[in-house]
């Protein structure tokens, strides 16, 4: 077993993972916990109940600094790759952000927070080298665009994060959905946000590296914390309906079609006072008025199979032309019945239409379903 | 007789009928099952043919046929509740019965020790 994963990167957290009983996968180049011996459906269970820890130090973290030393020049030299207001982003508050390509498409999505004199972004760890090469070939005149490779990230998720964390850090309770701050945890200078990947309330912590150990063994010294591996993180944000890049968002995906336009604001849309001027801006704006061709939609499998990305999506038990496809599924622990996401045309994407998903050859019955699976938890 | 194969599938033989289920150490592997799908009734499968589906929270699995036979009995009560099959994999979580088409291939299966050996 170990062989497998000789090549693959660890974490600063990986000994501990190991340590703690984490069955451990090849994962975006790094070896991560799949699970724990709680194992999937407990681990999740309990991060919605208690609070779950989740290492995801295999993300990227990077720093964007203004050659001018105004976090302004930096928000306005990322807005050219994002369809996002990052120039509005005020000092210590966090938004979700989407790289657009020249076809409209989906490059990665991202968390970017202004810290006050510089902006941080959190990427994924599949798409990491490649955010880091394209914000330094499109950035460069006007900033520096640096890695942080020397810190770990860790989430601590659900109903009792707040405590677990305040017991070492008593400002995070102040702290509201979004919200990012320094604090010191153990002596250790952490970069914390209000915010997660579960549906839950919680936070992410960005911890130098060599005190990730201790910060997380002080975590989990709360009977209350759990540590949760990457199955559980993927069950829990499917049921919170938040997209996987690679699954659900890609490059043939717009944000329009992925149902995001959230993540746009008013000001970077047509008629707004910095329309446009990212990638794919004649493609991606006039989908806000025209709608996009397809559209990501919450799926409903009626019985107890789960079913998975991959799967197609028919309109009758016996049509032969798929007019659709699952792009995440599996079952849901917390609503106890299979979840799944997809993209349907639009004139299908309405709640409640029912279609069929082949499933091993045969088709089960599926209805479109409005997204979240749970009602999420933020505090707002 | 009790019999393994390298697939993870336990078959106890009585009488030319083979009890067939997934081992403790597959059920480990696997985690908390959530569906499971078992094979119709008076269906014929050849060894290695797929005859059930295991779904646990994060992945399907096959389960296969261990030996040619015709399934003469399937186990309701785990697609009822398919923690059964977590909580007792060797004993109430079996998956299906089957009817050896040739009962003496079932002694060429690996014994207990020999399969404890493989996954030890």
């Amino acid at each position: 077993m170990r062989d497998e994963t000789a090549t693959l990167k660890q974490t600063p957290l990986t000994a501990l993972n190991i340590e703690l009983g984490g069955k451990m996968v090849g994962f975006a180049g790094y070896e991560m916990p799949v699970q724990f011996p709680l194992g999937v459906m407990k681990e999740h269970l309990h991060t919605r109940e208690k609070a779950g820890l989740f290492d995801v130090s295999h993300m990227g973290q990077v720093i964007l600094r203004a050659r001018s030393g105004r976090v302004e020049d930096a928000a306005l030299a990322l807005e050219r790759l994002v369809p996002v207001d990052i120039l509005g982003l005020k000092p210590g508050r966090q938004r979700y952000a989407l790289f657009t390509d020249p076809q409209g498409g989906i490059l990665d999505d991202l968390m970017v927070a202004n810290r006050g004199d510089h902006l941080f972004v959190v990427v994924n760890a599949a798409c990491k080298a490649q955010d880091v090469a394209h914000m330094t070939a499109h950035l460069s005149d006007l900033c520096e665009v640096t890695e942080l490779t020397d810190r770990a990230l860790i989430a601590l998720q659900g109903p009792a994060a707040e405590a677990a964390l305040a017991r070492f850090a008593p400002e995070v309770a102040g702290m509201a959905f979004m919200d990012v701050r320094d604090v010191t945890i153990l002596s250790a200078d952490c970069i914390v946000s209000r915010s997660g990947y579960s549906g839950e309330d919680g936070f992410e912590i960005s911890v130098p590296a060599r005190a990730a150990v201790a910060v997380t063994r002080a975590l989990l010294s709360d009977p209350a914390v759990e540590p949760v591996g990457l199955g559980a993180r993927d069950s829990l944000r499917l049921e919170a309906g938040l997209c996987l890049y690679g699954n659900d968002i890609d490059t043939t995906t717009t944000p329009v079609a992925a149902a995001l336009e959230w993540a746009v604001q008013k000001v970077r849309r047509s008629g707004g006072a910095r329309a446009g001027g990212f990638p794919g801006a004649d493609v991606i704006l006039p989908e806000f008025e025209q709608g996009a061709a397809r559209r990501r939609v919450g799926i409903a499998p009626e019985g107890r199979a789960p079913i998975r990305a991959g799967s197609a999506l028919y309109l009758s038990e016996t049509a032969t032309e798929a007019v659709g496809q699952i792009t995440s599924g599996g079952f849901g622990p917390t609503v106890e019945a299979p979840v799944a996401m997809g993209y349907v045309p639009r004139s299908l994407s309405e709640i409640g239409t029912r279609l069929f998903a082949d499933l091993r050859g045969k088709r089960l019955p599926v209805t479109v379903a409005d997204l979240p699976f749970i009602t999420p938890r933020y505090k707002r | 007789m009790l019999k393994f194969t390298d697939d993870h599938e336990w078959l106890n033989v009585v009488d030319g009928i083979a009890t067939v289920g997934i081992t403790h150490h597959a059920v480990e592997q696997l985690g908390d099952l959530v569906f499971v799908d078992l094979p119709e009734v008076g269906a014929t499968l050849a060894a290695a043919d797929a005859a059930a589906t295991v779904e646990s929270v994060k992945a399907a699995s096959d389960v296969y046929c261990p030996l040619e036979g015709e399934i003469v009995e399937v186990n309701d009560a785990i697609r009822n509740d398919p923690s059964i099959v977590n909580s007792d994999p060797q004993g109430a979580g079996w998956f299906f019965k089957l009817k050896l088409a040739t009962p003496a291939e079932a002694e060429g299966l690996m014994d207990e020790g020999a399969y404890l050996a493989l996954v030890g």
